[in-house]
């Protein structure tokens, strides 16, 4: 039987993982339910501002908030521009697919050229810290990731919910020809969403970068739980996002300390399936 | 012609044999190249360790080509990307004989590869040098030639060796946490450690598989601060074993003395969280290995290359050490019968000992393997030296106590 303090720590350890799961859901979640584009390279995104905080940073000593500063507008920029690709060539929902996986192949293959397959840590000092609560610890970086990842959550759900952009994105979504005869300029929006998008990806990049180690290959590590959060969170639901990784880093994590850890990635898809067969409408 | 007349008949044909001998030894090859066919994981989690095969490989080439190639032949490497995938590896396996039509063959990078390869080879009865493969019990093939000297039983030897370095230190451990990848390999070997260590009287407080790509190491941790065991044996691949150090220093633990089954050993010995972590090795840059010739040759040219390609720990180890062998044992056997013909190949392999830079390697043990030459390295101060057996421990190094 476990004791109270491994399960305490693997349900701590399971929310900060899940976390860092809403974290990179976000985006997807935000175009593949607005824009009906499933971004596969959202993931090589987030790989690439981990590598470009981790070389500014090595190489130039640039901390990584300054980075982050200047890598989020220029993945807002490089979002955009992405979109502006694919509105060009009417890139459809299952096309977008086989396209994105495309771009995340290359954006492997650049960042395999450029950084080598090796292995990646951005050291900090900071890297190790962790805050105590009684018995249980409570690593720093993976509690600011899971911070950073509930603002952004609330913030985009408020941006959504209350703004004239949020309700015409959502409109769009719903019936384009109804919204644009109301005067939404849905071309416009989707533009800003991509780039949204892509900086959450930024976001999420730098947070990687001082948590894991990095090899151009994880970029295909966080694609299965994540598209399992974003579906089990609900398309361009950004507390569902949330809610929905928490639940699996949890879910993992406590099968993790009571059973096998093996079994922890069966949680996740299990939780997948069971929610497709209740709720098949969710995609 | 005046010079030769002086020096008299006798005087002239040495000096003519000289010549001759000279410009034998330092003619370039010539003539088609003999192409060698091999695929490492350039790309896909295995990328970082196989990248460390390709420098080793082609070091080896070009110095074979600087020297008098193969049969006077030059040498040609013909190596694909298996993207870490064995299905992908069987195919170009496939496609390096039946399309490139290469001569000879050079194994992949890991177990799971190599064990794709091999039926391939099988069937065309062609020669398999390789050197990464961890299940001695499952290479059936006769012309398979392993130089990760791993011996028939692995998951015995191996495990036995690294409690006989620990029972030889002050403070032996009582008990043991074992911590495993579910890859191949890596499993076969810790099951094993967790046999010898029950074997030996010690107790094993904890034994866990995990998945190959696990991702949250924070649960892992929490089990391993709980079992409070005396030794920690993590069957890790490549990152695994930094990853769950750092998830443990973040729970303010680390294991009292801790043993690293296939690290990446450049990040685990530069990790502040790796120091004194035990690993395996054949070969390390240091005396004894380094005073054979071939490996003082190879130490300088690899940190050269392994630094211009950004490898962050520069130095030939294992993998390096491996992979040289097994260009040194098809060179030794393609030489040795002037033959490009793969069962002339394999036979001499089954009944000659070949001279390497990780020892000398014999095939003609139970599925051609020869003997366990695995030892115990540690990492003091930021690099990994040979602790034990004591006779390769590098010079004035001992294993340390935590």
């Amino acid at each position: 039987m476990p004791s109270l303090t491994l399960l305490g720590q693997a349900v701590v350890s399971g929310l900060l993982a899940g976390g860092i799961y809403g974290l990179l859901a976000l985006g997807l979640s935000l175009s593949w339910g607005l824009l009906r584009l499933v971004n596969l390279a959202h993931f090589a995104l987030a790989l690439l501002g981990a590598y470009l905080t981790y070389q500014l940073g090595t190489a130039f000593h640039v901390p990584p908030w300054l980075a982050a500063l200047v890598i989020v507008p220029a993945f807002f920029v490089l979002g955009m521009a992405f979109h502006a690709v694919f509105a060009y060539f009417r890139v459809t929902e299952f096309g977008s697919l086989l396209v994105t996986f495309g771009v995340a192949v290359i954006l492997e293959s650049l960042i395999q050229w450029f950084w080598t397959a090796d292995y990646r840590r951005y050291e900090t000092a900071y890297a190790t810290t962790s805050i105590r609560v009684g018995p249980l610890f409570v690593p720093a970086l993976e509690l600011l990731a899971c911070l950073t990842a509930a603002g952004l959550a609330l913030g985009t759900w408020a941006w959504l919910r209350f703004t004239y952009v949020g309700k015409a994105l959502r409109a769009s979504a719903e019936d384009p020809a109804i919204a644009a005869a109301f005067g939404v300029n849905h071309r416009r929006q989707a533009f800003l969403l991509s780039g949204v998008s892509a900086a959450y990806a930024g976001i999420a990049g730098a947070f990687i970068a001082l948590i894991s180690t990095l090899a151009p290959s994880q970029i295909w590590a966080w694609v299965g739980v994540v598209f399992a959060v974003v579906i089990i969170g609900g398309l361009a639901n950004p507390i569902g996002a949330l809610l929905a990784g928490l639940l699996i880093g949890v879910s993992e994590s406590v099968t993790m300390a009571v059973a096998a850890p093996a079994w922890a990635p069966l949680v996740s898809f299990s939780l997948l399936i069971l929610i497709l067969i209740l709720r098949p409408d969710r995609v | 012609m005046l010079a030769l007349w002086r020096l008299g008949f006798r005087g002239a044909l040495a000096w003519l044999l000289v010549v001759a001998f000279a410009s034998t030894a330092v003619a370039a090859p010539s003539g088609p190249p003999v192409r060698i066919g091999s695929t490492l994981a350039l790309t896909g989690p295995l990328a970082p360790t196989a990248l460390l095969h390709k420098i080793a490989g082609e070091i080896y080439i070009e110095e074979l080509n600087k020297a008098n190639g193969l049969l006077g032949r030059p040498v040609e490497w013909v190596l694909l990307d298996d993207q870490s995938k064995p299905d992908v590896a069987r195919s170009l396996y496939e496609k390096l004989i039946t399309v490139d039509k290469v001569d000879l063959l050079m194994g992949p990078y890991a177990t799971s590869g190599i064990l794709a390869a091999m039926g391939v080879a099988q069937r065309y009865q062609k020669v398999l040098p390789h050197h990464s493969f961890g299940m001695p019990h499952l290479a059936k093939y006769e012309m398979h030639f392993p130089t990760a000297p791993f011996g028939p039983q692995p998951n015995v030897t191996v495990p036995t060796t690294v409690f006989d370095a620990l029972a030889a230190t002050a403070t032996p451990p009582k008990s043991v946490a074992i911590v495993t990848s579910k890859f191949p390999s890596a499993q076969f070997l810790s099951a094993g450690a967790r046999d010898v260590a029950a074997k030996r009287g010690l107790k094993v407080a904890l034994y866990l598989e995990y998945e190959f790509g696990t991702r949250d190491w924070g649960a892992l941790a929490a089990r391993v601060k709980d079992a409070q065991a005396d030794f920690l044996w993590v069957g890790s691949l490549g990152l695994d074993s930094n990853q769950l150090l750092e998830a443990m220093k973040k729970l303010d633990y680390t294991p009292p003395r801790h043993f690293h089954l296939f690290p990446a050993p450049g990040p685990l010995a530069l990790a502040p969280d790796g120091k004194l972590g035990l690993a395996t090795t054949v070969f390390e840059e240091h005396p004894p290995f380094t005073n054979n010739p071939g490996a003082a040759r190879l130490v300088p040219l690899f940190r050269e290359r392994a630094s211009k390609a950004n490898v962050p720990y520069p130095y030939v180890d294992t993998q390096a050490g491996g992979s040289f062998a097994a260009w040194q044992i098809l060179e030794a056997a393609v030489m040795a019968t002037k033959s490009l013909d793969d069962k002339v190949l394999g036979q001499w392999l089954r009944k000659n000992r070949v001279p390497t830079i990780i020892g000398t390697l014999r095939f003609d043990g139970p599925n051609n393997y020869g003997d366990d030459l695995f030892k115990v390295k540690q990492v003091q101060d930021g690099k990994w030296v040979v602790v034990w057996p004591r006779d390769f421990a590098a010079p004035g190094a001992r294993l340390l106590p935590p």
